[in-house]
């Protein structure tokens, strides 16, 4: 029989510190969907999704049901549309964004990730028209999410792209501006992505992937955040050991949740993802768990070195508990998406500068970051352009999700609502990088060697 | 397939007896129980088999939660793999 305390425990993880898978997502190939009509293009996307995803939604509500565990999303990630539509003679690709969220709505999943574009290097006829039609796919779409992929270790960062994205977020905020800038929201903007992430709204399904696969996202701040209260003024070495055993029973779900998912789909088993995803309830925030290790408020001084401590710490205990690890694994840290992060941001403790230091040793980059609206295509470039030169320099993915709060200013807050929360508008630089960003061209890839 | 039955609530009479009424007239086998209670707190843990079960999973789940609504518990049933995977090695 199995240990009574156990199995309580288990049951306190779940109801009581927000234990739950946070995705499953199926990645899906949509190479065989090229012609040359985006018309024709989209219908084969939306009978190719609707028939390999029909029973996606079904079977994590009945795996949910089976081990008491809740499964909060259910997703699907795509090839970037930017391959799937360079054929098309048309070049606005939104009727094929539309088509994603038919398909989305149709099968019951609350986002679609992949209307994407690799463009680290350069960019060809399909990625410039895919780019130019963000703002519009995403104000006419409700589910789809974007990502264009602007630098890696290997090409430097392209920034004739970094400029174009600049432009794109804040057009695509103008076009959503009733809405919060909801669109921005969707968009994010990556050096170093990953293939098989499934978490949102970065999802894609790379092309050195199978034909379809299912992917797991973990999540669990608020078991860290417990585990931790039991350890208070003890030696970061018990810090680190508490957040590995938490990661790795943490991370057993996922493994049980994707392997159950994988079986009962037919579909086969990708990665799962060690990351910690906080959501906007109390109890499951990332920079509660930094406080907890001794700051006052998350941002002030040695937040970087407990989060470098956090990340490890998490991807150690979870890489043994699955025969697969992949994704972005780490911590994230989605400003208006963590109930901690909201309030030490209010509390001007926590800035964009300190932000970007803090990506420098997690899982992702500046993420759900409201600025005023009026910040300048150049300076959201800039931004980018500093990011990207992290995850480049540092072999690691880096991201930026920024929203341009149309006609407000900093200190007022934007609410989103649901898992995306309400942000509050962050001050930028107010120097220009216009200058800069004009330069365009390419920032040749680091030195991998000579490290002395 | 085996699963974990867990009963939390405010002890009093005939716990054990509803829910392995309930078991028993669909099929179920029950293999191992373990109970507390500390200061009037209920507790009980039950590993059942469900190869024999005349009612599928959800249906099951539906009607022990309906039974502790009905006596004011919190009844849950879970497959068994979630504590083997999450606890041991």
């Amino acid at each position: 029989m199995h240990n009574q305390k156990e199995i309580l425990s288990t049951i306190d993880m779940i109801d009581n510190q927000h234990l739950d898978v946070r995705t499953i997502t199926m990645g899906i190939s949509l190479l065989d969907c090229c012609s040359d009509s985006v018309e024709i293009t989209a219908k084969k996307i939306y009978d190719k999704i609707t028939r390999l995803a029909e029973n996606l939604v079904a079977t994590g509500e009945a795996i949910e049901k089976e081990f008491g565990i809740p499964i909060v999303n259910k997703r699907i990630s795509v090839t970037p549309i930017s391959i799937v539509a360079a054929s098309c003679k048309e070049t606005d690709y939104t009727p094929i964004a539309l088509a994603l969220d038919k398909a989305a709505h149709k099968v019951g999943v609350n986002f679609i990730g992949g209307f994407s574009a690799l463009v680290h290097k350069g960019m060809t006829n399909g990625d410039i028209n895919l780019i130019n039609s963000i703002p519009s796919a995403l104000a006419s779409t409700e589910r789809v999410c974007s990502s264009v992929s602007v630098a890696s270790t290997k090409a430097g960062i392209n920034m004739d792209a970094v400029a174009l994205m600049g432009r794109i977020i804040k057009k695509t905020a103008n076009m959503t501006a009733d809405k919060g800038g909801f669109g921005c929201a969707k968009l994010v903007v990556f050096a170093n992505a990953v293939e098989d992430n499934p978490f949102m709204a970065g999802a894609f399904h790379g092309v050195g992937e199978a034909e379809c696969v299912i992917n797991v996202g973990v999540s669990g701040p608020g078991v860290v955040y417990h585990a931790l209260q039991k350890c208070k003024g003890q030696p970061f070495d018990v810090v680190a050991e508490t957040i590995k055993k938490t990661a790795f029973k943490i991370t057993r779900m996922g493994q049980l949740v994707a392997s159950e998912a994988s079986r009962r789909l037919g579909v086969p088993f990708g990665i799962v993802d060690l990351s910690l995803a906080p959501t906007p309830e109390k109890g499951d925030s990332v920079a509660r768990i930094l406080e907890e290790m001794g700051l006052e408020v998350c941002g002030t001084h040695g937040t970087t070195a407990a989060l470098a401590l956090l990340n490890d710490a998490v991807k150690k205990g979870g890489v043994m508990a699955s025969n697969h690890v992949g994704g972005l694994s780490g911590a994230f840290i989605p400003v208006s998406e963590d109930e901690g992060m909201i309030e030490a941001a209010l509390k001007n403790a926590l800035t964009l500068d300190k932000l970007e230091a803090m990506t420098c040793v997690c899982s992702v980059g500046l993420d759900m970051i409201a600025v005023p609206g009026d910040t300048s295509a150049e300076t959201l470039s800039a931004i980018i352009a500093d990011e990207a030169a992290i995850g480049v320099v540092n072999t690691k993915t880096t991201a930026v999700r920024i929203i341009p709060a149309m006609g407000k200013k900093v200190g007022e807050i934007i609410e989103f609502g649901g898992l995306l929360g309400s942000a509050p508008v962050m001050p930028v630089h107010e120097f220009s990088s216009a200058d800069f960003i004009m330069r365009g061209g390419r920032i040749p890839a680091p030195m991998h060697s000579l490290k002395n | 397939m085996r699963a974990i039955i867990t009963v939390i609530g405010k002890d009093k009479a005939g716990i054990i007896a509803e829910v392995c009424t309930l078991l028993a007239s669909c099929k179920i086998n029950i293999l191992d129980i373990s109970q507390t209670v500390m200061q009037g707190f209920f507790t009980m843990t039950m590993l059942v088999d469900l190869t024999e079960s005349t009612v599928d999973f959800t249906t099951l789940s539906d009607s022990l939660k309906a039974k502790g609504e009905e006596m004011g518990l919190n009844i849950r049933i879970q497959r068994e793999d979630i504590f083997d995977l999450m606890h041991k090695i």
